[in-house]
């Protein structure tokens, strides 16, 4: 059981790269009321993969971009990643499911342990799945149903796994992510409020909470560096600058700023932009 | 030291309400003296039991059975025997002086009997309720008109007998007898619908004239997959058998086992070691398994490496089986472990390529999954099979499912769920995924009807009311099964000492289960004091628990065949023994031992109270869903508007913090208790989870928030009725703090003390405690208007008392749920005190401030002594120091030497503990004045 005490440590990082098809269909579903701008969305996707490679010393896989598949850079939402085994999801929109051959075939070369969702009833986004270190919570979203919540907690059978209703358009980590073992960051929507409420009741665990103004910055990525360096990597402040004041509180925090709007306009996050890979288990 | 204080003073109880003959007395005394070593427990019980109207008492006695069994006291089975069994055989010797006499005794020794058994047919409920009704307005009646004698004699009418309709012999009774228990009879067959009128009498004569003992052979599965059997008395109780077992696998941390009965394949049944296996199990041959049944949240924190053994075999069994889920590496790693344990240091040459598919680590085993354990197996180099045992536990502990206990269900819209029990709480499955938790902090009341169960919920922040939510189980049978499973766990797992059992108040229907057992806290401090060299035992191999998929009983294999004809041909009617007595013997000491401890946790008062404000904080509710339960039960409408009545008063009482506390401690020790008896087809059954805790659970716990809030307001309010009930015992807790070294020899140990777990706060806190009784006594009469001859009188802790006590219990009053305004015996008892002190440790204890780590309290009995063990952790200075307190209880009557007791218990604490020093003695007397009962 590489639990908890391997908890946001890596090995790797896989990308892919933004095509020049991104924005142009309507992936997510949601209409984006701006037009991406796609320069600066190749500029925010290489400032990211700078800093997963150079400070964080990831060795990252990039794929290169498939213009057939627009969605295709967010990479976080076709699996699910946790120890030696890897779930290959069943992403709500069926143009997406041939984003996971790729990923399939990389998972496989590094060795783990590969599952596929083969549930026809099933839907799920990686986007939805949240793992805390102890234990999954699966957003019932639009996105992603009871049957690929199952598929979540057949796939990993050592942890609990919690499902947690999430309204509208969100995935469940559209305003939560861990900030450390026992931290989550979360929102302050109403449905992020409700979330955590929704997450507390289920846990035997309790959490530290950190809630931000601003639920897309309550989307982060948490990395361990070493035996005690940790890593946040947050939105800017330029974004949203009310958020940065509680990451600040986190003592002995390396903050790192990244910026993903332009991904952002269809549901991406800093943390579906990439799939962290920990190839060296302590067993 | 040999004196009975307790039967002693039973019979003087009993024998005054009968108009007692001393010479009578005097026989039973000489008897049980002799028979009976361990005290305190008959003293509250029988104490428990006369106060509140004969009748009620019983319930409380077959708990008190439940007293953990002291190894090292054994002095023979007569130790065993429960006192009502004692003491009706020594009316007996005493000869029959006055037939009614004869038959109160006859029929309250009857009633402890009844309660102890479970009733295992469940076709007969419905017969039942019908019955009850009987027997309640029966019971009322006598009631109405007769409030002392005969009201037992009613009640113990209505208890159902338990013997066996093959027992039955020539009645010796009287006409009016006989009339009665037909009554009684009624009530019985609602368990058994072949049991006869005959038996009650039979039991009486049973009594008389002991018969031969029979034996039947039973045979248990042990988690080795080896099989032991042995010979059981027939009328054996579960904690017999398990103590045997234990026994042989020379296990001492057996808290967290049980024995599952083999009937039921599909969802495990555990014996309850209070009641005869005989009530339990329907089918002979009497088989049974071996197994964990509380889970250690943390197997890290066993004493014994064998304790740790032995659930690693059961979750090995578990794992294999697929009840316990794992991932392909973890199924790997631990597979792994178990190889190290049992095989050593992997070596090429020995282990080749096949030595591995011999064992099984999991239900769909791979080529893939056998290599990686071998790789991992080489990697465990050096590791001990305990320390392989340990790793193997520290990563089965992570599992989720780890020690949860499933069970099918329908939720309320006919949806497939899981309810899982576990330590924290209960967990709500769909297909895997955990959709609902209810922590136990969260959880107001447990209960069932029918195959409905049902779980009130702590209102959250928004909401105002709380909720209940109701599951619906495949049968009856489950829904039960699933109840009492709850209660075990949040007894065991949350509170300090288990509940008593409920005493049936008047009118319910209910289950009276309760968990009997030690708690986990108990039976940590416990195993803490274990003091032992480390036991060999032989781990055998896990090739033997083979391939079983379905997680029955594995390995028996060869011996199966015969063992079931074994039971076949040995299988017969059993006639009378006394045998049973011996798990009365054990349950006794049990059960003493929780309240004993309870006890000395409430030492200070506002943790006592600290409950009580809790309770009383709880009491409009429990009165509300009295009502809703009445509702529900057709047959009782007879007596529903006296029930009402009592709810009123309940109600009123609970309009003030005080006087719902005060209430509350009035309806748990006064309310009669009427002909409802445990069965296996009760329909209904509550659980009111209150949530005591120690100071180290507190620390343990203040992780949770929720809880620590719950306490801080429970603390807050303790503090409250504190100060309105009792604000000069303050200078008494203080001095306790400081004692390390108590004796009392109290003479005469009056029953000032009843039923409640705080009973057990003994001697020392007789001052405070009579205190309380009075004022309870005043606020009683204030409430219930009930007609007290006795003028309550405050008496100043300091000062010898003279005491007119009321004979009131402090109990923990959420549990129950009534109060009854009528029948309070009054008892008045004298007081000494006689404290003697030495100085120098105050000194010593003032200067001990440091900072509390943990605190600890263990109560061991034997003979007339009662040991309460203190330990306490503080740091000081960043020196951490334990300190040992022990407060060594004797009680005895006037015959008793007591110079030379205290010398023997000082002597032996002294042995123990070679620095001890003796700080204080108290001599604390009591004389009875007179008894005041309409």
């Amino acid at each position: 059981m590489a639990g908890v005490s391997s908890f946001g440590k890596y090995t790797h990082a896989i990308v892919r790269q933004v095509p020049s098809s991104f924005g142009g269909a309507a992936g997510e579903g949601d209409s984006p009321s701006e037009s991406v701008d796609l320069a600066k969305a190749h500029r925010q996707y290489g400032v990211y993969v700078g800093i997963l490679r150079q400070k964080l010393g990831l060795q990252v896989i990039e794929l290169p971009a498939d213009e057939d598949l627009p969605c295709s850079a967010l990479v976080g939402d076709v699996a699910v990643i946790q120890g030696d085994t890897g779930l290959l999801t069943r992403p709500w929109a069926p143009a997406r499911r041939n984003e996971i051959s790729s990923i399939k075939k990389v998972l496989e070369e590094l060795k783990l342990r590969v599952v596929e969702v083969t549930d026809e009833g099933a839907t799920l986004d990686g986007s939805d799945v949240l793992f805390t270190g102890r234990e999954f919570f699966v957003g019932i979203s639009k996105w992603t149903n009871h049957r690929g919540a199952e598929m979540v907690a057949d796939t990993f059978r050592d942890f609990a796994v919690s499902t947690v209703p999430v309204s509208g358009d969100s995935h469940l980590r559209s305003f939560c992510s861990m900030a450390g073992p026992d931290t989550v960051i979360i929102g302050s929507s109403d449905v992020a409020k409700k979330a955590m409420k929704t997450m507390e009741q289920l846990t035997d665990h309790h959490y530290d909470t950190l809630t931000v103004p601003d639920d897309p910055a309550a989307n982060c990525v948490y990395v361990r560096l070493g035996l005690k360096g940790s890593v946040l990597l947050h939105r800017g402040a330029e974004e949203y600058p009310g958020s940065l004041l509680p990451f600040q509180k986190l003592p002995d925090y390396t903050l790192i700023p990244a910026a993903c709007t332009e991904v952002a306009k269809f549901g991406g996050t800093l943390g579906s932009c990439s799939l962290l890979v920990n190839k060296k288990l302590d067993l | 030291m040999t004196t009975e204080i307790g039967s002693e003073t039973e019979v003087k109880k009993e024998s005054e309400q009968l108009e007692a003959n001393t010479a009578q007395e005097g026989t039973e005394e000489a008897t049980e003296s002799q028979i009976q070593p361990d005290l305190d427990n008959p003293v509250s019980e029988k104490v428990q039991s006369s106060p509140s109207s004969q009748a009620p008492v019983s319930q409380s006695s077959p708990t008190s059975h439940k007293k953990e069994k002291e190894p090292s006291e054994g002095k023979g089975i007569s130790r065993f025997i429960p006192p009502w069994l004692k003491k009706q055989k020594s009316y007996t010797v005493a000869g029959p002086k006055d037939e009614a006499k004869k038959r109160e005794q006859t029929s309250t020794g009857e009633e402890c009997a009844t309660e102890v058994g479970e009733h295992p047919l469940p076709e007969a409920a419905a017969e039942s309720k019908g019955n009850l009704e009987e027997a309640t307005q029966n019971q009322q009646e006598v009631k109405a008109d007769d409030q002392e004698e005969k009201h037992s004699v009613s009640s113990a009418e209505t208890q159902p007998a338990k013997e066996d309709s093959k027992d039955i012999e020539v009645e010796k009774v009287s006409e009016e007898k006989e009339e009665k228990e037909e009554k009684g009879e009624e009530g019985e067959k609602r368990e058994t619908k072949e049991v006869q009128t005959t038996d009650l009498k039979m039991e009486k004569v049973s009594q008389k004239t002991p018969k031969k003992i029979k034996t039947l052979p039973c045979k248990v599965m042990l988690l080795d997959g080896t099989e032991y059997s042995y010979d059981l008395e027939k009328r054996a109780k579960g904690q017999v058998l398990f103590d045997k077992v234990c026994e042989q696998l020379n296990l001492l941390e057996k808290d967290y086992f049980g024995l599952v009965l083999q009937e039921n394949s599909e969802q495990k049944s555990w014996l309850d070691p209070a009641k005869e296996i005989k009530r339990q199990i329907r089918n002979l041959p009497w088989l049974f398994t071996f197994n964990v049944k509380f889970y250690p949240p943390d197997p890290s924190q066993l004493t014994e490496d064998i304790t740790r053994y032995f659930l690693c075999l059961q979750l090995r069994q578990d794992i294999a089986s697929g009840h316990l889920p794992c991932s392909f590496v973890t199924h790997s790693l631990l597979g792994s472990y178990t190889l190290q344990a049992e095989l050593g240091d992997y070596d090429p040459e020995e282990h080749n390529n096949d030595y591995i598919s011999e064992f099984q680590f999991a239900p769909n085993q791979t080529k893939e999954m056998e290599e990686k354990v071998v790789e991992l197996h080489k990697t465990h180099r050096g590791l001990t099979p305990a320390q392989a045992d340990s790793q193997f536990l520290e990563n089965a502990k992570r599992l989720s499912m780890y020690g949860v206990d499933l069970h099918h269900a329908k939720d309320s819209e006919g949806v497939d769920i899981m309810l899982g029990v576990c330590a924290n709480g209960l967990l709500i499955y769909k297909d895997r995924l955990r959709i609902n938790r209810f922590a136990w902090p969260k959880i107001l009341k447990i209960s069932y009807k029918r195959s409905n169960f049902y779980i009130k919920v702590r209102p959250t922040e928004q909401e105002q009311f709380e909720s209940t939510i109701g599951f619906k189980l495949p049968n009856h049978r489950a829904a039960k099964r699933l109840w009492k499973v709850c209660v075990e766990h949040h007894t065991f797992y949350r509170l300090v000492s288990p509940e008593q059992p409920l005493k049936a108040t008047f009118l319910t229907l209910g289950s009276k289960f309760r968990y009997s057992g030690r708690t986990q806290a108990q039976t940590r401090q416990a195993s803490s004091l274990i003091d032992r060299p480390a036991p060999y035992f032989e781990r055998t191999s896990s090739k033997r628990i083979s391939r079983s998929l379905d997680g029955a009983p594995v390995g028996i294999t060869k011996s199966d065949q015969s063992l079931l004809k074994d039971f076949a041909v040995t299988v017969g009617p059993a006639g009378d023994k006394i045998y049973d007595s011996e798990i009365g013997g054990h349950g006794k000491l049990k059960d003493g031992d929780g309240r004993d401890e309870d006890g000395s946790l409430t030492k200070t008062p506002q943790l006592e109270l600290t409950q009580d404000g809790k309770s009383s904080h709880e009491t409009l509710n429990v009165v509300e869903e009295k009502k809703q339960a009445e509702v529900g039960i057709e047959e009782t409408i007879v007596t529903e508007e006296i029930n009402r009545g009592k709810i009123q008063a309940d109600a009123d009482a609970g309009q003030t913090r005080k006087m719902g506390r005060l209430s509350k401690k009035d309806s748990s020790s006064l309310s009669s208790d009427s002909s409802s008896s445990e069965s296996e087809d009760e329909d209904v059954g509550e659980y009111q989870p209150h949530h005591r805790v120690t100071e180290d659970t507190i620390k343990e716990e203040q992780e949770e928030n929720e809880d620590v809030k719950g306490k801080e307001e429970n603390a807050a309010k303790g503090v409250q009725c504190v100060e309105t009930v009792q604000g000069s015992q303050v200078e008494v807790t203080v001095e306790h703090s400081q004692v390390s070294a108590e004796v009392l020899v109290p003479e005469k140990a009056v029953p000032t003390k009843i039923s409640g777990e705080k009973n057990l706060m003994k001697e020392a806190q007789q001052n405070l405690r009579e205190e309380k009784d009075e004022e309870q006594l005043k606020i009683n009469g204030d409430v219930s208007h009930v007609d007290i001859d006795v003028a309550p009188q405050i008496i100043c802790c300091s000062e010898p008392p003279v005491v007119k006590t009321e004979m009131v219990t402090i109990s923990d009053a959420t549990k129950r749920t009534e109060i009854s305004t009528k029948e309070v015996p009054i008892v008045q008892t004298e007081t000494k005190t006689i404290t003697y002190e030495s100085p120098q440790f105050d000194g010593s204890a003032g200067g001990d401030a440091g900072v509390l780590l943990s605190a600890q309290t263990i109560t061991s009995e034997s003979v007339s002594t009662t040991t309460t063990t203190h330990i306490t952790k503080t740091v000081k200075g960043g020196v951490s120091e334990t300190r040992i307190e022990k407060r060594i209880v004797i009680t005895g009557d006037a015959d008793i030497d007591h110079d030379q007791a205290l010398a023997q218990a000082i002597k032996e604490a002294k042995e123990q503990h070679p620095d001890m020093s003796v700080t204080r003695v108290v001599v604390h007397k009591e004389t009875e004045l007179a008894e005041e009962d309409e």
